[in-house]
C-alpha cells in the first residue's frame, strides 16, 4: 500500500491514467470534500450577497456575520422530519434525489484542476461530462412524478422541456470550441486536459479565438448553462410564485438538502466546463507571454495573497464588532477565524518562496533533491488549482448576480429564446468557426 | 495531445465487469417488460441503456458509450418519461392488456435467440479472428478518420454518413410540419 502510495508521487498524468487506484480514490475524496465545502460557502455567500443587493443584512445571528448559518441550516435539515407523502410512489420518491446527486457528482472525475490534478483524463472527457450532467434532469423528472401532486408534476414537465431544449444550443457551442482544438495539430480532442493544452499550444484562450466567434459560442454556453442548472432567471421548474417550490414541493429535510447539494454541485460542474473550454482551465493569465521563472514566482504569490485579503476582511470585521459583552464570544471567534485564514496565507506564501528556491536549486541545493522536487511540484499544483478555482468562483458569483438582477422569464419566452435565438446563433457560430478554421489553415 | 497517457496502465476491463454489467442489463431488461407501472419500466430501461454503455466502454469504444448516454439515456428517455407522466398511470395499470400480440412476440424473440445462438456457434468463421483494439487515447479520432477520411481524402463511409444525416433532417422537418398547423 505504501509502495502504491509513493509510486505515484512525481507522476505527470492523472492517477486514473497512471492506473493508480489508491491515489484516484484520494483525489475523489478530496474533490468530494472540496465540493461539499464549496457548496456550504456558496450557500452563505449567496444569502449575504443577495441580501446586500437588496439592502438587507442577511443572516447575522448565528456566528459573526452569520458565518455559522450554513452549519445551523445543515443541522436543521438533518434533524427535520422526513415526510414521504402517502399517495406518492415511495421507491421512486426515494431514488429521485439520489439520481440528481449522482449525476452531479459523477462528472467531477474528468474535471481537470491541473495537468495532473484530475481523477482521470478520458478520451471522451467533454462528451462524458455533457452526457452524465444531462442525466441530472432524470432526478427532477422522477421527483416531480413520484410526488403525485400537481405543482411538482408541472415543475418536472417544465424542467424536462427546458433542459432538453437548452442542451441543443449548449452542445453546439461546445462543438465549436472543440473544432478550435484541431487548429494547430490537425486532430482535435475531446479530452478535458487536451482542450486546455490545445489553448496553451495555440497561445490564446478560446474565448478570444477567431474573435468574435469564440466569444459568441461562450456567451451561448453561459446562457444555456444557467438554464441547464435551473437557476434564475430560468428557474421556472421551481418558480415559487406559480408552483410553490416546483418539483421539490413535497420534499423535506435531508432529501430536500440532497436536491440543493446536487443543484450547486451541478452549477460548479458546468462552470468548470465553461472555464475549461473557453477560459484556459488551470492556466494562469498569460502563461506564454509572461513566461519564465520570475513571472512564475510573481504569480505563485496570488494564492497566499488571496487568503491574506480574506484574513484582512475578517480582522476588519473583528474590529468593527459591537463592543457589548454579549458579542464577546463572536468577536473572539471571528478573530480566530481571521488568524486561521492568515495562517493559511502565510503557509501558502512560504510554499511559494520555498518552491521558487527549490526550483532554482533543484540540483545544487543542500537539502535532499527529492524533498525540493516535491516542494516545487506542490507549489506548481497549488497554482494550477488556485487559478482554476478562481475562474470557477467568478462564474459562481455571476450565478448570484443574475439571480439578484433579472426577473424570471415566462415559459413561452424561455422556449422562444432557446429555439429561435440561441439555436440559430450557435449553429451559425459553429459553421463560421469551421469555415474560418479551414481558411486560416 | 498528451503522449504520456495510458503508459503502463493495466487493463481494468476484467470478465467480472462484463458479468456485472450484463447481469444488470438483463435484469433491468426483464423489469422493463414485467412492471405494470410504465414509469418503473422506463426507469429500468434507463438502467439497461446505461449498462449497455458500460459494455461499450469495456469494448474500448468510449465514443459510442458517450453517445449512448447522451442520446438514449439523457435525451430519448427524458422524452419517454415526459410523455408517460401525462398518462394516468393508476387507470392504465389496472387495465387488462387488450391486444393479442404475445404469439408474434414469442416467435420474434425465439428467432432472435436462434440468431444469437448460431452466431455464437459459428462465430469463428463469421467474424475476423480478433480485431486489434485501437489505443484508448486515439480511437475517437479513428472514428473520425473512418467517417470523414484523413486530411484531403474522402473517408470510406463519408457518402453513406452524409446521406443518413440528410434522412434525419427530412424526418425532423416532417415532424415539425405534422405537429404545426400553421407555419
Amino acid at each position: 500500500m505504501i509502495d502504491s502510495f509513493m509510486s505515484y508521487l512525481g507522476s505527470t498524468v492523472p492517477p486514473g491514467n497512471a492506473g493508480n487506484q489508491l491515489w484516484a480514490l484520494i483525489y475523489v475524496l478530496i474533490i468530494f470534500a472540496g465540493v461539499s465545502v464549496a457548496v456550504i460557502c456558496m450557500n452563505w455567500i449567496e444569502r449575504k450577497a443577495l441580501a446586500h443587493f437588496q439592502i438587507r443584512l442577511g443572516p447575522m445571528r448565528v456566528g459573526p456575520h452569520g458565518l455559522l448559518q450554513p452549519i445551523a441550516d445543515a443541522l436543521k435539515l438533518m434533524l427535520k422530519e422526513d415526510i414521504i407523502p402517502d399517495e406518492s410512489d415511495k421507491t421512486v420518491f426515494w431514488i429521485a434525489p439520489v439520481i440528481g446527486l449522482l449525476a452531479a457528482f459523477t462528472v467531477y472525475i474528468v474535471i481537470p484542476f491541473g495537468p495532473s490534478q484530475a481523477v482521470c483524463d478520458m478520451n471522451i472527457g467533454i462528451l462524458f461530462m455533457l452526457g452524465v450532467s444531462s442525466l441530472g434532469v432524470l432526478g427532477i423528472v422522477t421527483a416531480g412524478w413520484a410526488s403525485n401532486s400537481h405543482y411538482p408534476l408541472i415543475g418536472a414537465l417544465r424542467s424536462s422541456a427546458q433542459m432538453v431544449s437548452y442542451e441543443v444550443a449548449m452542445g453546439l457551442a461546445v462543438v465549436s470550441a472543440i473544432l478550435m482544438t484541431s487548429m494547430k495539430t490537425g486532430t482535435g480532442t475531446l479530452s478535458m486536459i487536451g482542450i486546455v493544452e490545445a489553448q496553451q499550444e495555440q497561445g490564446v484562450w478560446f474565448l478570444f479565438k477567431f474573435f468574435p466567434l469564440g466569444l459568441i459560442a461562450f456567451v451561448i454556453f453561459a446562457i444555456a448553462m444557467v438554464a441547464e442548472t435551473n437557476r434564475a432567471p430560468f428557474d421556472l421548474p421551481e418558480a415559487e410564485s406559480e408552483l410553490t417550490a416546483g418539483f421539490h414541493t413535497e420534499y423535506s429535510g435531508l432529501r430536500w438538502s440532497l436536491f440543493m447539494l446536487g443543484e450547486y454541485a451541478a452549477m460548479i460542474a458546468v462552470s468548470s466546463i465553461a472555464v475549461t473550454m473557453w477560459l484556459g482551465g488551470w492556466m494562469r493569465p498569460f502563461p506564454n507571454w509572461l513566461s519564465g521563472q520570475p513571472w512564475d514566482f510573481i504569480f505563485s504569490f496570488f494564492p497566499g495573497l488571496t487568503f491574506a485579503a480574506l484574513a484582512l476582511f475578517a480582522f476588519i470585521g473583528t474590529i468593527r464588532m459591537p463592543k457589548h459583552s454579549y458579542f464577546r464570544i463572536q468577536t473572539i471567534g471571528l478573530g480566530i477565524f481571521g488568524l486561521a485564514l492568515a495562517g493559511i496565507a502565510l503557509l501558502l506564501l512560504v510554499i511559494a518562496v520555498g518552491g521558487y528556491v527549490a526550483q532554482s536549486h533543484a540540483t545544487t541545493g543542500p537539502a535532499p533533491a527529492s524533498l525540493l522536487k516535491a516542494l516545487a511540484a506542490f507549489n506548481e499544483g497549488t497554482g494550477y488549482v488556485y487559478w482554476f478555482v478562481l475562474k470557477v468562483a467568478i462564474f459562481m458569483y455571476l450565478f448570484i448576480w443574475y439571480r439578484a438582477t433579472w426577473p424570471r422569464y415566462r415559459f413561452d419566452q424561455l422556449m422562444k429564446i432557446g429555439w429561435k435565438v440561441m439555436l440559430p446563433i450557435s449553429l451559425g457560430a459553429l459553421i463560421a468557426t469551421a469555415v474560418v478554421g479551414v481558411i486560416v489553415k | 495531445m498528451n503522449p504520456a497517457i495510458n503508459v503502463g496502465a493495466a487493463p481494468v476491463a476484467t470478465p467480472w465487469f462484463f458479468y456485472g454489467l450484463a447481469a444488470a442489463a438483463v435484469i433491468s431488461g426483464l423489469l422493463v417488460i414485467t412492471r405494470r407501472n410504465a414509469v418503473h419500466s422506463a426507469l429500468a430501461l434507463i438502467v439497461t441503456l446505461l449498462s449497455v454503455a458500460g459494455l461499450y466502454l469495456m469494448l474500448y469504444a468510449p465514443f459510442v458509450a458517450g453517445v449512448q448516454i447522451i442520446v438514449y439515456a439523457g435525451g430519448i428517455m427524458v422524452l419517454f418519461l415526459f410523455v408517460i407522466m401525462l398518462v394516468n398511470i393508476e387507470r392504465v395499470s389496472k387495465e387488462r392488456q387488450f391486444n393479442r400480440m404475445w404469439p408474434i412476440g414469442l416467435l420474434a424473440s425465439c428467432a432472435l435467440l436462434a440468431l444469437f445462438l448460431s452466431a455464437f456457434k459459428k462465430g469463428k468463421s463469421l467474424f475476423p479472428d480478433r480485431i486489434i483494439p485501437l489505443p484508448e487515447a486515439t480511437n475517437t479520432q479513428g472514428i473520425a478518420a473512418m467517417l470523414y477520411g484523413e486530411a484531403g481524402k474522402m473517408g470510406q463511409y463519408t457518402f453513406a454518413f452524409e446521406i443518413a444525416s440528410l434522412l434525419l433532417l427530412v424526418a425532423i422537418l416532417g415532424a415539425v410540419i405534422m405537429t404545426k398547423k400553421k407555419i
